[in-house]
């Protein structure tokens, strides 16, 4: 068993029940009134009084319990899989659980922040802490009555029990008693052989208010005396606002107000998630949506290319200055850019061995160089935001992943001090990483502050589409070297992009570093001023596609069967590991390898059927995918993907498998039509009709998801699947054409599915 | 502004507003029905598919003044108790990531199953192409679509 002491998130121990009727916990508007899994017909019947046992969870008279979600979600089920890990250390009846979404409060709770695949992993201990902690009150509550040992006390489906004399009583009948009693210091958590919750599909908490169209993102929030806001950006990157005439629209109908605003004032240093596309924004404010869109097309405003400027940025206590350069840019010049930058001299990351003797000595060379564009996130749900702001306190409902970024940047915009501000996080409908980027909350908090309404702040698509924060534009040149008898013996990767690299963050120490005698890495940048932020699985998402790619076709070079020169090399890797800080275990990457080879028949290849294989470790877990591509009426189809993960043990499987399956199907999208140009620094895909996503045609056939087995502690899941899937697409379609794909989108290289 | 009745939901809404309002703001913003969702505007992502007198149409390209007495089913009013075989299957298929667009993707294949009770495979993609769903829940939601064809 592991005794864990309650010392991580102490604070969310102690009691709540002051907290309860005031302060930062009025904030649960919707109440569930079933509970998850439950039919329409079986609504749980609510308690008369509810004992908090904790920050995370409340148990009624009934025995009906109440777990709280303290993460934001956004579609990776982190709402159904969070409560799912405290009802199995409580031992919790699943059919008489309440989810609710918590409030954003950090002095209760640990890390409410969506990103990095880290959620489940990271709160993985909290968790169960929360439960356990209330189990074991539950137990002691029992153990006084009954005049009994606490340790002769057992539990199961919120039931407390003592086997010798017999007697029982359930959570409900326990629970006033044990929230009089102190908090343990320390507590026994089960071993992962006894979990009935975990590890046992869930139904998503929230599917029944889904289907039914019930209330539950921001954008559908409707409260008594609520404006109506859009803004009006610079049409180009590299633009600001000139001057624009109020009096253009201000008598169109419904429209109240139209001014300018700066989003930051002047002298503040941004913080590291502040992204700040276009600091100077016109507001136009009205009763509805549809007036206020209306007026929007109609503002006459002028705009102007901006001079080269500086700002200060606070990257978690590392002081930086930023640089942003004036100037209209093209993606056409953007390539020509990035060739012209990567001849030139590299920042050196890692290097093994004498990679310059080992190529010049080889019997093979391969070079190969791959591209991939700026991609916008394209969230369903566009960019939103209710702010209620008075001169007392603000009240800011938003679709946010990293709400504990935004909060200082609101309390210094608005003046008002932190306990002062309330975030509600609401459902969010798709994020991707670009909700990380909460600019959008401070300008619709400075425009209710303004117009001294409660205010919606609505993004058009084109808006959203329009607003940068994009996945950055990069390009990678690998080179391998062969000895005379094939084997790997020197690996060159050189890669930068505009305005990152994808290679740093310790990228450069991940596969095959480590499994190559000569090893050289090294990246560049170019700097823009098209703004970037995180997209599902930040840099690995180019990486994951171009060096898979690549080896590939070394592997091909090298006469070999790909997913056997993968294993070979992490044998070696394994046993004769090459430098220092290898970043991946070389057994659980060959066991993603070993079980997506099983699990496709990978030895029995079919006619007609075109097979690319890939893997990639990112976030803390690996991923495998073999994808068949085949050929219908001429038609390019993806029939099957068949992908293998270790992300430790899987919380909630069948969500799990969704999401899986959803990240390849993103990167299916992605690799063959993702991609946002530029011209004279204007966007030029502003909606659906010219940013082509992924539809249901072209989706896959069937996808086959497996998880490696152990009881390893659960890491990252929502982004790992996604980068091997680009290598996968690339190398089955070599399969189907004979020709290699080095530059996404593919459907510029002239392929398209379905 | 100009006065309509509507048949929503199996009853009768009248609103003051420009003819030329999509029947999404009018649903969203007016009638307080903010399960049909706004996605792109322009008929190009399907989210806020409703049904009118049965078929799916783009409640963002509607104008108002062009529904007359045709009677409009958004999500809400689908099935009385949330029980329509598509709701069901959906919950069964555990089809939602994010769950914006699902709304518009079950009242898209509600029209589907209306006119065509048993499609294949081949059918469900061509009525269901104008759907985007960003998580990438294609697979679950075709195999939802024919367990509710199944069970219908």
């Amino acid at each position: 068993m592991t005794l864990l002491k309650t010392k991580v998130g102490r604070r969310a121990f102690i009691k709540t029940s002051a907290l309860a009727g005031g302060g930062l916990m009025i904030s649960f508007s919707w109440l569930a009134s079933c509970g998850p899994g439950t039919k329409e017909a079986e609504v749980l019947a609510m308690p008369d009084e509810w004992f908090d046992l904790n920050a995370y969870l409340k148990i009624g008279e009934n025995g009906v319990t109440t777990i709280m979600c303290p993460n934001p979600e956004f579609g990776q089920n982190v709402k159904t899989s969070m409560p799912m890990i405290v009802a199995e250390e409580l031992d919790m009846d699943w059919e008489k659980v309440i989810v609710e979404m918590a409030p954003f409060n950090t002095s209760l709770y640990d890390r409410q922040f969506t990103g990095g695949s880290q959620g489940i992993r990271r709160s993985w201990n909290v968790l169960r802490m929360a439960g356990a902690t209330a189990r074991q009150m539950l137990k002691q509550a029992a153990a006084n009555a009954w005049g009994v040992p606490l340790e002769e006390i057992t539990t199961a489906s919120a039931t407390v029990k003592h086997e010798a004399s017999g007697q029982s009583a359930t959570y409900g009948e326990l629970v006033s008693a044990a929230s009089k009693l102190p908090t343990p210091a320390e507590v026994q958590l089960k071993e992962v052989k006894d979990f009935t919750i975990v590890g046992n599909s869930k139904k998503n908490v929230d599917a029944r208010k889904i289907v039914t169209g019930t209330p539950m993102y921001s954008l559908d929030i409707n409260q008594e005396g609520m404006l109506t806001a859009m803004i009006v950006h610079p049409p180009a990157f590299g633009m600001k606002l000139k001057s624009f005439n109020a009096d253009s629209v201000k008598d169109m109908p419904g429209i109240k107000e139209v001014f300018s605003f700066k989003t930051f004032q002047d002298d503040y240093v941004q913080n590291y998630f502040d992204t700040n596309t276009f600091p100077e924004l016109v507001a136009i404010v009205g009763n509805s949506t549809w007036e206020v869109m209306n007026a929007k097309k109609a503002l006459q405003a002028e705009w102007e290319p901006f001079d080269s400027y500086s700002f200060s940025v606070d990257a978690f206590g590392n002081k930086q200055t930023r640089e942003v350069p004036a100037g209209l840019e093209n993606s056409d010049s953007h390539l020509t850019a990035m060739q012209e930058r990567a001849s030139g001299p590299c920042t050196l990351l890692r290097k093994d061995g004498d990679p310059d003797k080992a190529f010049s000595s080889a019997a093979k060379v391969i070079e190969r160089t791959y591209t991939a564009p700026f991609l916008a996130h394209n969230p369903m749900e566009p960019i939103n935001c209710v702010a209620d702001v008075t001169a007392e306190r603000a009240i800011i409902s938003a679709p946010i992943q990293a709400p504990e970024l935004i909060e200082g940047t609101l309390s210094a915009r608005l003046g008002l001090p932190l306990d002062k501000i309330e975030i509600v996080m609401t459902r969010m409908g798709g994020g991707f990483g670009r909700r990380a980027y909460g600019h959008y909350m401070v300008e619709a908090a400075v425009i209710s502050q303004k117009v001294n309404r409660p205010v919606k702040l609505v993004y058009m698509r084109e808006d959203d589409m329009t607003f940068g924060v994009y996945r950055p534009t990069y390009m990678a040149t690998y080179r391998a070297a062969l000895d005379e008898n094939n084997q790997l013996v020197a690996y060159h990767v050189k890669a930068g992009g505009i305005p990152e690299s994808p290679l740093g963050r310790g990228a450069a120490n991940r596969f095959p570093a480590g499994a190559v005698d000569h090893y050289l890495a090294e990246e560049w940048s170019v700097n823009s001023n098209i703004t970037i932020g995180a997209f599902r699985a930040p840099r690995s998402n180019f990486l994951g596609g171009a060096e898979q790619s690549f080896l590939d076709e070394v592997a091909e070079a090298a006469g070999q069967d790909p997913i056997q020169f993968r294993l070979d090399l992490l044998t070696r890797a394994k046993h004769n590991p090459v430098g220092e800080q290898n970043d991946y275990e070389a057994d659980r990457y060959a066991g993603v390898l070993e079980l997506v080879r099983d699990q496709s028949n990978w030895s029995q290849p079919q006619p007609g059927v075109h097979r690319g294989v890939a893997a990639y470790f990112c976030h803390n877990s690996y991923a495998a995918h073999v994808l068949e591509l085949s050929r219908e009426n001429g038609k390019l189809k993806v029939k099957k993907v068949t992908c293998a993960l270790d992300c430790g043990i899987v919380v909630n499987p069948d969500a799990a498998a969704n999401m899986a399956e959803g990240a390849i199907i993103d990167g299916i999208g992605n690799a063959f039509y993702g991609e946002m140009t530029f011209r004279n620094g204007v966007p030029e895909k502003t909606n659906f009709d010219r940013y082509r996503m992924i539809r249901m045609n072209e989706a896959p056939e069937s996808i086959d998801v497996h998880f490696v087995k152990n009881e390893i502690d659960p890491t990252g899941l929502g982004e790992p699947p996604f980068p091997p899937i680009f290598g996968a697409v690339a190398n089955a379609l070599y399969k189907s054409s004979g020709k290699r794909y080095y530059h996404q989108p593919f459907l510029k290289e002239g392929v398209a599915l379905g | 502004m100009a006065s309509f009745t509507l048949k929503i939901n199996g009853s009768s809404q009248s609103v003051e507003v420009d003819p030329d309002t999509p029947v999404l703001w009018v649903l969203r913003d007016h009638l307080r029905l903010v399960g049909t969702k706004y996605g792109c505007g322009m008929a190009q992502c399907g989210a806020c598919t409703v049904l009118m007198d049965g078929y799916a149409v783009r409640s963002c390209s509607l104008p108002v003044s062009a529904v007359g007495d045709k009677a409009v089913t958004t999500i809400e009013g689908l099935s009385e108790k949330g029980d329509h075989p598509l709701q069901l299957a959906w919950e069964e298929k555990d089809v939602p990531q994010c769950g914006y667009c699902q709304a518009g993707q079950i009242m898209n294949a509600a029209a589907l199953l209306s006119q065509n009770p048993n499609p294949t495979d081949e059918e469900i993609g061509a009525a269901m192409n104008g759907n985007i769903c960003r998580c990438g829940t294609y697979t679950r939601i075709k195999a939802a679509i024919k367990t509710a064809a199944q069970t219908n």
